[in-house]
Formats: C-alpha cells, sequence, structure tokens
C-alpha cells in the first residue's frame, strides 16, 4: 500500500468519545453490519448513509477518547470508513484501529485541521509522508508511523502481522 | 527510572528502557468481561476460519473472566454473550470466572482488587479503559482492545510504548468532605481530558501516603480521563495491609529509583480544596459544587468501579442516615462482597430507608448499558467516571460526576449540594 485516495467528512470537534462513535447500548452487539448502522450515531444518526467505501474523516485532537470498546474503530470501518486524519488520538483507539487493521489513524499538523474541508478529495502518500490535498491543490505533511507500527499496517493487523510465529 | 519504567522493563527483560522506547512486555495478568470477551472470542474465531487451529491460550492461569456490563442479562443478546464467555472459559480451561448469581461476582475493576487479583509489580492488561484503576496497588495495569486481548491470549505478550510519567505531588491536610473524587477532577480540570495521553499518572505525597485503598482506588481509576496509559501509586504499608487481608500469594513490590526522571512534576497543596462536580458533557469542564447549588437534578446514581467501593457507600450512608431523598436515588455496590458489607453493616439499611433503591453490582447505567439510564433531558449527579453525550443514556442526558458525599447531599434537596451544608 503507498497511496489511498477518499472524499472527506469534517468533524471540527475536539475529544470526540467512543460514547457517541458507538453509544453502550450496542456494545452488546459484535455483528460488524449491524455496528456500522450506528456508527457517530451520539452526533449525526445520518452518518452511515453519507459515507461511500474508502471516504476520510479528518477531525480534532484526541479522536476516539473514552472506552476501550473496538467496536468503534468496527463500526468506521464497515461503514466505510479508510483514514481517520486527526492532530491527536487516544491511545486505545490508536491501538485498535492498527492492531486490528480495520483503518488507519493518521496524526496531521495541528495547523493542517482548518485547512481541510468537508468533501475535499485527498490523496494520502505513505512512503513521502505526505497528503495532498485535490480539491485545494495544497499539501500537508503526515507524521510518519513508527516502524513498528507501519510493519503491522503493511501486515493488516497484529496477529497478521505475527502469524503464528515464535519471536 | 520510575516504578512504571522498572516494571516494564523487568517485564521486557531489558536493564534499563527509556520513555518512547517500542518493544514488547510480557504480561502477568488479563481480564476481559462480557463486552471485550464476546469481542475477543470473534477474533480468535476469524484467525481460526483462517485454518489457524487454537488448542490451548497462553496460560489459563493468569487469564480471568467478569461479568459485569449487561447483568442481570439485559435482554437475549446480552443472555448469549454470557453463555458464550461460560462455553470459551470451560472450553480453555479458565476457572477463574466471577459469574452473576454464583458467589463473589461484580464490576471487573473492583474485584482486581477486592479479590488481589493483581499484585504489586505485575504487568496487568485488561479489555477495559478503566483497567488503570488497578495501579493503585503499584502494578502497571493498562486498557487494551479485544485485537490486543486475544494477541496476549495466543502468546503472552504484547507490544507497548513506554510512556513518560507525570508525577502528581499531593500535599496538605485534606479538608472534611474532601474526597480523592474530588482531588482527581481537580487535576483532570486542570491537565484536560488528553492532558495525560499516552502518559503515566502517578500519585504521592503525605496525602497519598496516608489514603485508603480504597481512596487511591478512585484517582487511578480516572487517570483514563486525562487519556492516561496508566495511573500508579508505590506500594506501602496501606498497600501491604490491604493484600495482607485479601491473598496468601507472595509478590515481589518494585519501587521507582531515587533519581527517577519525571517529564512534569506537579503540586497540589489541597488544605482549601472544595467539593467539585465535573458538569456535562466532559470529566474536564469543573466547577465548585457551591457554583452550582442552583441545578435541579432529576435522578442520583451511586455505583460503577470509581464510587461504589465500600468507603464510597459509607460516605453516602453517613449523609443520608435518618433522612429521606427527593429525586429517584439509585445504589449499586460495585461487588458481592462489599454489598455484604453494606448490609452487615447497615448502609443498605440507610439507603432503602431513605427512599433509594439498592440494586446488583453491574457497570448498569454509567455506561448507558441497562438499569436506570437516563432521558432525554434528565439530569443525573453520579459517582462514575465518564459524562461524554450519550454516556448514561439519551444522547441529550446531563450527568454531573461528584463525590459520593456530594451524590448523596444531592439526593436530601433535589439540587446539586455540597455536603458541608447539610
Amino acid at each position: 500500500m503507498n497511496t489511498i485516495r477518499g472524499r472527506v467528512h469534517k468533524f471540527d470537534s475536539s475529544n470526540i468519545d467512543t460514547d457517541v462513535i458507538i453509544p453502550g447500548q450496542y456494545l452488546k452487539i459484535h455483528d460488524p453490519k449491524e455496528l456500522a448502522k450506528h456508527a457517530m450515531e451520539g452526533i449525526d444518526p445520518d452518518f452511515p448513509k453519507k459515507v461511500s467505501q474508502g471516504d476520510f474523516m479528518v477531525c480534532g485532537n484526541n479522536f476516539g477518547c473514552g472506552s476501550s470498546r473496538e467496536h468503534a474503530p468496527i463500526a468506521l470501518s464497515r461503514v466505510g470508513i479508510k483514514a481517520i486524519l486527526a492532530p491527536s488520538f487516544a491511545r486505545i483507539f490508536y491501538r485498535n484501529a492498527i492492531d486490528g487493521g480495520y483503518l488507519l489513524p493518521i496524526e496531521i499538523e495541528r495547523k493542517t485541521l482548518s485547512k481541510i474541508s468537508d468533501k475535499d478529495e485527498l490523496e494520502i502518500y505513505f512512503r513521502e509522508n505526505k497528503i495532498v490535498n485535490i480539491t485545494r491543490n495544497e499539501s500537508y505533511r503526515m507524521v510518519p508511523f513508527p516502524n513498528l507500527v507501519a510493519e503491522i499496517v503493511e501486515a493488516g493487523g497484529l496477529i497478521n502481522y505475527r502469524n503464528g510465529k515464535k519471536r | 527510572m520510575t516504578i512504571t519504567e522498572k516494571i516494564l522493563a523487568r517485564a521486557s527483560g531489558k536493564a534499563r528502557i527509556q520513555p518512547g522506547d517500542v518493544g514488547f512486555a510480557s504480561i502477568d495478568k488479563l481480564m476481559m468481561h462480557d463486552v471485550s470477551g464476546p469481542g475477543v472470542i470473534k477474533v480468535l474465531d476469524d484467525w481460526e476460519k483462517k485454518g489457524k487451529k487454537l488448542d490451548r491460550i497462553w496460560d489459563p492461569e493468569k487469564v480471568w473472566i467478569a461479568e459485569d456490563h449487561f447483568v442481570p442479562n439485559a435482554d437475549k443478546v446480552s443472555a448469549e454473550n454470557i453463555m458464550a464467555l461460560s462455553r470459551w472459559s470451560r472450553k480453555y480451561g479458565v476457572k477463574k470466572h466471577f459469574k452473576f448469581g454464583l458467589g463473589q461476582y461484580g464490576i471487573c475493576h473492583t474485584l482486581s482488587h477486592e479479590e488481589a487479583m493483581v499484585l504489586p509489580g505485575q504487568v496487568y492488561v485488561a479489555g477495559d479503559s478503566h483497567t488503570n484503576t488497578t495501579g493503585a496497588l503499584g502494578a502497571f495495569a493498562a486498557g487494551l482492545g479485544h485485537t490486543d486481548i486475544a494477541y496476549v491470549l495466543m502468546y503472552g505478550e504484547i507490544w507497548l510504548k513506554v510512556p513518560e510519567t507525570l508525577l502528581f505531588k499531593v500535599t496538605g491536610t485534606k479538608p472534611a468532605y474532601v474526597m480523592a473524587k474530588d482531588i482527581i477532577l481537580k487535576i483532570i480540570g486542570d491537565i484536560g481530558t488528553e492532558g495525560a495521553n499516552y502518559k503515566s499518572m502517578q500519585f504521592s505525597g503525605d496525602v497519598i501516603e496516608n489514603m485508603s485503598m480504597d481512596e487511591r482506588l478512585t484517582l487511578t481509576n480516572m487517570t483514563t480521563e486525562a487519556g492516561a496509559k496508566n495511573g500508579i501509586i508505590e506500594p506501602d504499608s496501606v498497600t501491604e495491609s490491604y493484600l495482607r487481608e485479601r491473598t496468601r500469594d507472595s509478590y515481589s513490590k518494585i519501587l521507582g529509583d531515587k533519581d527517577a526522571k519525571f517529564s512534569e512534576v506537579f503540586h497540589y497543596e489541597i488544605d482549601k480544596l472544595e467539593p467539585i462536580v465535573a458538569k456535562p458533557f466532559s470529566p474536564a469542564n469543573t466547577s465548585a459544587v457551591r457554583e452550582l447549588e442552583q441545578v435541579e437534578v432529576d435522578r442520583v446514581y451511586i455505583g460503577s468501579c470509581t464510587g461504589a467501593k465500600l468507603e464510597d457507600l459509607q460516605a453516602a450512608a453517613k449523609i443520608l442516615k435518618g433522612k429521606k431523598v427527593k429525586v429517584r436515588t439509585e445504589v449499586l455496590p460495585a461487588a458481592q462482597s462489599i454489598y455484604l458489607k453494606a448490609v452487615s453493616q447497615g448502609l443498605a439499611d440507610v439507603f432503602l430507608k431513605a427512599g433509594a433503591v439498592v440494586g446488583p453490582p453491574t457497570c448498569g447505567a454509567c455506561c448507558g448499558a441497562h438499569m436506570g439510564v437516563l432521558a432525554e433531558d434528565e439530569i443525573c449527579v453520579s459517582t462514575t467516571n465518564r459524562n461524554f453525550p450519550g454516556r448514561m443514556g439519551h444522547v441529550k442526558s446531563k450527568t454531573y460526576l461528584a463525590s459520593p458525599l456530594v451524590a448523596a447531599a444531592s439526593a436530601l434537596r433535589g439540587k446539586i449540594t455540597d455536603p458541608r451544608d447539610i
């Protein structure tokens, strides 16, 4: 994987927490298709209808704070989100997204947040750690993945990365 | 090295590590519950569907299971989850499975200390964000998601980045009617909900040294709300006597070095600290209780791993004794053992005679699951840990986070009330 392209769904708020990404009452559900129906329900109940496969979200800092529920990246990924760009992520959401191989949490610089608008088309170049905004003809820096994280992403998740091997 | 760094160095087989190092650490204890467990089982099933047979897990003796979020079974789906967990623990020989209605059971983070499931110096991971709670015993305790827990079940280790440590030195004389909940809300109000993101929060100082284990657990529990990877308190005589009452297992405690480096040190002198609440919709949105006394409430919730330990219930009972609540009030002890003590010490009697409901241990409405979720615009004063939109029910319900003393005082007046005014 070197490049991905997608359309932006912009959420300006900081601290978008797992209770709005997938409310507590759905935690008993483990079927990704069912969870996807409620993705972002706490902010925009129509969100699942607006997303096409491969879209991106661009959000304020500390995205995914709160609970450890892996339901959150599962619901977002199943609804079609391929990457989330934010100045920072809550630690468990970040781990879950990477280790489960659901979607890519991409750290951007704080100043980049205001430059990207809803519905912009972005292209992310992983080898160059570069984000190109096709709509606005601009480019921004992506904070590179740490080495181990990049290897896990490449393998498609932590369990595939290890793949039964001794270490 | 700090205590967190020394525990992680031991677990990764290295003499020295420093913040920012990324590596694999071996795990001493693992827990999953009725929300994370079925998710973990699904990850393992998906792996088996790829033809990778999983005959055994890494170490059934180091794994334990709690039924806490949707018990008593809220509906058919949660009932299925409970049965699936039981089948799984039987299949893989996991004996420590705390079941609803079968002796000791309760909220996982409460069982971890009540039952001494985790000991000082250990690395403990669990499928729940408030795993940080258990760091009050002097262990490294951090929450993980389904995939990570499944990975640990297969290999007994997990990758971690060594966190920087923020040291919170709490000194002075704790004023009457101020609890650990007020101290941690004050700290979170100051540093914000990502003030400790990816970092460790360590507590020390004479206030902490003189603090009971139940109160210490409130501090570490809420480090999650500041984004912390773990919360920790170095084990001391309080830790030792607490554990002596609960286990015969030996442990080798780990303390930080004298020259440990902290990325930041915060001093809190608490002689003048007042009761504090966190207003909707963030644990960092704090105010002194007396600034909010005009706020009328519909409901008081005394429950959860944060606010329904024995001392929390004793504090609430002290306020409610011989009086009547003015608004709907629900008391859910955090574990069966605590419930029993609440009965034998007469606390349950105080609550019931005051007009409150005393219910079974469960995560219940703290996470908006069941057992008293909130309606649109309903206002609740709660001893729980989180008040994001929709956390306890309707997305437009409002939760004020408070100590058990403030919650009980508010129940008597039907308004947010400073316990010093009762």
